[in-house]
């Protein structure tokens, strides 16, 4: 049956976010974001409200519903509502949890998700960009080459999050024999892999990443992510894809509202400027686009939960919601005017922020 | 709980539509188009039975529940999930596919009948749509009449007037309506009616507008012009012409009361504006149609020619078509979506007034743009009339235009989002 209504524990979930990105993100986005620095209670704070462990299955210590997918979607656009960088920071170790979720063997599940429930944040990251111009999403360039019962990967990678302090990251990598794309699990130390320079970004600044090297990185097979069967890739990066999307409308909301709210109290000419059709127009089509796209964002991540195949699906959403949040943060600022320019107010950052989805496809965070 | 599980009976339905689409429609589009004022015999004579038959059980509904208010029987957990609106989109988007100028001829009660579900009285009803819910009978059409060729999108502008004579407790009505959809097929080729809308205050402005059940066959009533149009060549649209046309008192829908409170609330002109709820969203869903049927064409003829989309391929791999392809995707389902959603909001019980404005917005320039890239893509192909892509694209371009056009549904959602009246923001 079709129906656009999140359930009670949704609804309740959503409320308890929307308080700490009230009182917590939306409060520390300009100086984290001036300072590249996240404040650490914040951090802390926001994984005390438990989301991780609402997405994962009670047998690793979790209380998932079954709309891991969905739900997930509702808590990154309301924490990209107080602000993205900040979300992505403490949402970060997601990244490693997930994928053993989504993709992981029982013993990988059974060995690494139950931490991800306890009320300590567990350092942990995923790469998967590269950098370069042509990087293609589905064919990272990173190699895996099997030697006696172990795998060796060489090659580049970059906007891995929190990589400097996690313990362990996924690494995914083309196999040289099959083609096909994997997971590793790589630990923190591990000969071989150096953790390069941090990444100096137009936006995202309060989230640090870094790129990272694989020279001859060896890791044992049973450190494969999906074990002899290997990965979902194909599920992981279509995942990823819902959770910017969901991040997106979230930077997208924000800078409507701000907008809307600047309109209506912005006097030009004896008037609001709200009460202009050539500002309420524009605002009316963003709302229009931001509403699009989380419907987007839901029924590709009700399709995901359902397991059905979604590629189709997030890549027509991929685009839609880059251009969707574009536009909306762009509108932000031109709504703003000269004003809109400066550094005091959010919308500029949030501009700068939704230009990051292009080149974050791959940010594994649902 | 988010959902998008299609109901099986909406399933079931979109086949049976999708089966007259392609027999029925496709093959005769390009003849109904070519010769415009002809009417598509196939598809009504296929159609009247089935849109009988919905309006005997909207009628039969109608009843139960005025027995219920009746006898202030409390509902008894009747929680039957209602679904009718999604339902309907859902119809209308598959024989939009068909062939949009086709369906816009659908024998029904049409938009008159949006107008007379939202505000009559069950006595009103029975009066004005048993004549749509026969199927034995012949088929009969419905229109709304609300476009003065002084008044389009300012509809408080409206000067057609409806006088009451006391004496024989008529109104009688006098003025011109265009571009009424359905109006000669409802007044001179059916025992159909029309809801004209007409002033019985001229200085009370929106107040003193009043929508009037005009019957076929009343005097002083007529149909003067057939147009000729862009596209939905086969959909009847016609100017009607009121000289003293002389209506029963009771044909009135809703109250007569100018500053009766009551009138400006749920049953006055803010609730037969309810029309649009319902109307919007169902001009979004045929929108969707002709996009998705343009679309498809595009597809299957750049496969044909060695073209295919491909969804895994690096953002630089893709040509410029693959590209303009799946944003045509995003366009569709954006469309789609926020159709559905304002039409399951309805069904709800809940006030779809911005989300209606919205996907109607939405669909009708994402509907034009598609089409529109449709021909461009497929070139001198498109641009043919051999294939039905040019039409499609001048189909389209009326989804953007009636209903509210694209700027007036932009100014509803903006003044709801901004919380502005129509007197702030104009």
């Amino acid at each position: 049956m079709i129906a656009f209504t999140p359930t009670n524990e949704q609804k309740m979930l959503i409320d308890a976010i929307h308080r700490y990105t009230e009182n917590q993100l939306r409060k520390s986005a300009h100086d984290a974001d001036e300072a590249s620095e996240a404040p650490a209670d914040v951090i802390t704070k926001g994984w005390e409200l438990g989301l991780l462990p609402g997405l994962i299955p009670d047998q690793y210590g979790g209380y998932s519903d079954g709309q891991a997918a969905i739900t997930g979607a509702l808590a990154l656009e309301e924490l990209a509502w107080g602000d993205v960088a900040l979300a992505v920071n403490m949402w970060a170790p997601a990244s490693f949890a997930l994928a053993i979720m989504h993709s992981g063997t029982e013993e990988q599940k059974q060995t690494y998700l139950p931490a991800f429930c306890d009320v300590d944040r567990p350092l942990a990251s995923a790469a998967l960009i590269e950098p370069s111009v042509v990087f293609d999403p589905w064919r990272p360039k990173t190699s895996a080459v099997r030697q006696n019962g172990h795998i060796v990967l060489n090659g580049e990678k970059t906007y891995v999050p929190l990589a400097n302090e996690a313990e362990r990251i996924v690494v995914y990598a083309t196999d040289s024999e099959t083609g096909k794309v994997d997971g590793y699990i790589v630990e923190q130390g591990t000969v071989g892999l150096t953790i390069g320079e941090r990444n100096k970004l137009m936006g995202f600044r309060a989230v640090p990443m870094y790129s990272l090297s694989l020279n001859d990185v060896s890791v044992p097979a049973e450190k494969r992510l999906g074990g002899d069967e290997g990965t979902d890739y194909r599920t992981i990066l279509n995942r990823s894809r819902i959770a910017l999307g969901a991040l997106a409308v979230g930077v997208g909301r924000a800078s409507l509202e701000y907008a809307r709210d600047y309109a209506r109290e912005r006097v030009q000419f004896g008037a609001p400027i709200g009460t202009k059709q050539a500002i309420a127009f524009r605002l009316a089509e963003v709302a229009i686009e931001v509403d699009a796209a989380r419907l987007m964002v839901w029924e590709a991540a009700w399709k995901a939960d359902k397991g059905e195949p979604i590629t189709q699906d997030t890549t027509i959403l991929k685009q839609y919601i880059d251009k969707m949040a574009m536009f909306a943060t762009d509108s932000g600022v031109q709504v703003l005017g000269g004003h809109g320019y400066i550094r005091e107010h959010p919308v500029e950052r949030w501009l700068r922020n939704a230009r990051g989805f292009a080149a974050l496809d791959g940010l594994a965070l649902v | 709980m988010i959902d998008f599980t299609i109901p099986e009976k909406v399933k079931q339905q979109t086949q049976m539509a999708e089966m007259v689409a392609t027999t029925i429609m496709r093959p005769t589009a390009r003849k109904y188009d070519e010769n415009e004022h002809d009417r598509p015999v196939e598809f009504i004579k296929f159609m009247w039975p089935v849109m009988a038959d919905r309006q005997k059980s909207t009628l039969e509904k109608a009843r139960r529940k005025a027995e219920q208010a009746d006898t202030d029987e409390p509902e008894n957990g009747n929680k039957k999930e209602n679904i009718a609106n999604l339902s309907m989109l859902f119809l209308i988007e598959q024989l939009a596919w068909g062939d949009v100028a086709q369906y816009l001829s659908l024998p029904s009660a049409g938009l008159g009948g949006f107008a007379i579900e939202a505000v009559a009285t069950l006595d009103q009803k029975e009066r004005f749509l048993s004549r749509y819910a026969d199927s034995k009978a012949k088929p009969a059409w419905g229109a709304m009449a609300m476009t003065e060729p002084g008044a389009g999108s300012d509809t408080a502008a409206i000067c057609t007037t409806a006088t009451l004579d006391t004496e024989t407790n008529e109104w009688v009505l006098n003025g011109e309506k265009i571009f009424c959809t359905s109006g000669k097929l409802s007044l001179d080729e059916s025992n159909g009616l029309v809801v004209v809308w007409a002033t019985i205050d001229r200085s009370a402005g929106r107040a003193g507008m009043k929508p009037f059940v005009v019957e076929a066959g009343t005097p002083g009533v007529k149909v003067t012009k057939q147009e000729h149009k862009h596209g939905i060549r086969a959909s009847d649209t016609v100017a009607i012409v009121f000289e003293n046309a002389r209506i029963p008192y009771d044909n009135i829908l809703g109250s007569p009361e100018v500053r009766d409170p009551e009138a400006a609330g749920t049953k006055g002109f803010k609730g037969a504006m309810k029309t649009f709820d319902l109307s919007r969203p169902v001009v979004a869903a045929s929108a969707v149609g002709v996009a998705r049927g343009a679309l498809e064409v595009t597809k299957e003829k750049l496969a044909d020619a060695g073209i295919t989309i491909r969804y895994d391929a690096a953002p630089h791999e893709l040509t410029a078509i693959q590209r303009d392809v799946i944003e045509m995707e995003g366009l569709l389902k954006a469309s789609w979506l926020l159709t559905l959603r304002a039409g399951s909001m309805l069904d709800q019980g809940e006030s779809n007034a911005l989300e209606s404005s919205m996907c109607k917005a939405k669909a009708g320039q994402a509907s034009t743009q598609i089409c529109q890239k449709c021909v461009e893509i497929l070139g001198p192909m498109g641009y043919s009339r051999e294939w039905l892509v040019e039409k499609l694209m001048r189909d389209s371009k009326i989804a953007d235009l009636y209903e509210g056009t694209h700027e007036i549904n932009l100014l509803i959602v903006a003044r709801r989002i901004l919380g502005y009246s129509s007197a702030e923001l104009r």
